[in-house]
């Protein structure tokens, strides 16, 4: 990561509630306690199950593992309010994940470091929070997907099915 | 049963003109009106398609389109779907007409777009999933093309060349079509020379947004027939459904799909569901159209369509594109108009374009990329938010 735009900078997250941070980091969505039914981002007040009324959410860590659903990249660089951490602009990777237990597809950009050409349909990948951008005081973190590589040193502490 | 027909369609032509979308609208406005062999005045309901976010200039509505064209005392609405306005829009003029409110209604919309990507407005919006998506996953419009292309390649074996070939088939069907932006001619080869913008589509088979404008003008068959035009073309459904719970295929501008922890995935998903509400009303199945007009955001996904309005079963989209079916001159052409390949996005007004050029195609007034014999067409479309249009016209 970046270590020397970091070094004098506090880490927090680019938006609250939405992930936690640490070893295993997980991304916090919650559960309707009528339907069990699991909303990321997290929803409030109302269930959008069309069978279901109800109102009371409990939060609910995600699965930390997905398989890639599909993939793809920036090559230009977004638009406001994307804000760029590198000049010049270096592109980056996208991946929509499906989980299993939750039985969803999450999007989420992947981690530095890894292209494309890292990248498969069906692949593992393991939820990273990462640099997305800074300010002169802050360095603000996002949720990536990072490959799980099989022997490799990325992710191989954590490969729950292998 | 009574129904509504199409007395006359006009369009701006769509470019990047830098003018205020409101010229476009009356411009095409005045050449629908032309175009039915009617007057301003005789219009009763004024149906505006709007323009509501992701960066443009104006907000647009029924009124300001009426009051351009001067004020005449007509009843307006105005309806924002995203991509689907347009067909929102003539839905809501039909329903005038066929509960007896109204005989002659004019469906408008215009837009005039900045450069580039589609972009949120300004401001700081962090409950706003458009907003976010750019700022925590710099996640475009192309972005969920890409996935959609790259899902398709996984899945069925499509390759870049397929894609550049639909870029490259729709470039000679749009060529002669003077309200087309792009009237340039691409090989597969140019198509794959162009450069990469979110793998694995290329700059060349992700659609632009441009200005323009299209109006429509519907009236009751009596009123058409009594003012003596003759075989007008006849609306037989509009679509305007929504996705069902649990939608599990990501769209614009979500950062994930309904769960399918709760309810078992629908019977239709979304995109086959938009074409098949259309079949249902109008009893036109898709193996009578003579032609389809669907919304090729990128080259993939015009792939996605055949299969999404059951020109052929999953998996057999390449197939019809290789055998030349969906060439003008093949069993069912497929964006005769060169589509938003050759267009660009002009958002409210895109919905309405589709059903221009069907009408022009089922009239035989489709110079230069005429469907011979054509009788019924389809167009399909789906925007942002959960919404998606067709209509299905015939002779
Ligand atoms: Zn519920």
């Amino acid at each position: 990561m970046s270590e020397t735009l970091g070094a004098n900078l506090t880490q927090v997250p680019a938006i609250d509630g939405w992930f936690t941070t640490g070893d295993k980091p997980a991304l916090i969505g919650n559960k309707c306690t009528t339907c069990g039914t699991v909303f990321f981002p997290k929803a409030a007040n109302y269930c959008r199950n069309p069978d279901c009324d109800g109102a009371e959410f409990t939060d609910a860590e995600l699965s930390r593992h997905g398989r890639v659903w599909s993939f793809t990249d920036a090559q230009y660089q977004p638009p406001p309010p994307y804000i760029t951490r590198t000049d010049p602009y270096q592109p980056f990777a996208l991946a929509a994940v499906e989980l299993e237990a939750e039985q969803m597809v999450i999007l989420g950009q992947i981690a530095d470091g890894f292209g494309v050409a890292d990248l498969a349909v069906g692949q593992q990948v393991e939820l990273v929070v990462e640099p997305l951008f800074s300010d002169d005081e802050h360095e603000y973190l996002v949720y990536r997907w990072r490959p799980v590589t099989n022997g490799g040193q990325v992710g191989k502490s954590e490969v729950e099915s292998a | 049963m009574s129904h509504v027909v199409v007395a006359g369609v006009g369009m701006h032509p769509w470019g990047k003109w830098g003018r205020n979308f409101v010229e476009y609208g009356v411009a095409a406005a005045r050449a629908a009106i032309a175009d039915a062999g009617i007057g301003w005045r005789d219009v009763q309901f004024v149906s505006g398609a709007d323009t509501m976010r992701n960066g443009y200039p104006g907000y647009v509505s029924g009124a300001t389109f009426a009051q351009a064209l001067g004020w005449t005392g007509a009843r307006v609405a105005s309806s924002y779907a995203a991509c689907a306005s347009g067909a929102t829009a003539m839905e809501v003029a039909r329903a005038e007409i066929l509960a007896g409110r109204c005989e002659v209604a004019m469906v408008v919309g215009a837009d005039t777009t900045p450069k580039g990507f589609l972009a949120p407005n300004a401001g700081d919006r962090p409950d706003d999933p458009d907003w976010l998506r750019f700022r925590l996953l710099g996640a475009t419009n192309p972005t969920y093309f890409g996935l959609y292309a790259r899902r398709r390649m996984a899945l069925y074996g499509a390759t870049e060349r397929d894609f550049a070939l639909v870029r490259s088939k729709n470039a000679k069907h749009g060529l002669n079509n003077p309200n087309a932006r792009y009237r340039k001619d691409f090989s597969v080869e140019d198509v794959l020379g162009s450069a990469m913008v979110a793998d694995p589509l290329r700059l060349l088979e992700i659609c632009a947004t441009s200005d323009g404008g299209a109006a429509v003008i519907l009236t009751s068959a009596e009123w058409a027939k009594r003012r003596g035009i003759t075989k007008p073309v006849q609306v037989r459904a509009i679509s305007t459904v929504t996705p069902s719970f649990p939608q599990t295929v990501i769209e614009m501008p979500n950062f994930s799909t309904d769960s399918g922890v709760a309810v078992p995935d629908a019977v239709t998903p979304f995109k086959s569901a938009i074409a098949a509400a259309a079949y249902q009303e109008s009893g036109i199945g898709p193996e009578d159209l003579s032609l389809a007009e669907v919304y090729d955001l990128s080259s993939a996904l015009e792939l996605d369509w055949y299969e999404d309005i059951a020109l052929c079963k999953a998996g057999e989209a390449e197939k019809l594109l290789h055998d030349g079916d969906t060439t003008i001159g093949g069993r069912i052409p497929v964006n005769p108009s060169g589509g938003l390949a050759c267009f660009g996005e002009a958002v409210p007004a895109q919905a309405l374009a589709q059903v221009c050029e069907v009408v022009w195609q089922l009239r035989g007034q489709a110079t230069g990329r005429q469907v011979e014999g054509a009788t019924s067409g389809i167009t399909a479309n789906q925007g942002l938010f959960g919404h998606g249009s067709s209509v299905l016209l015939s002779t």
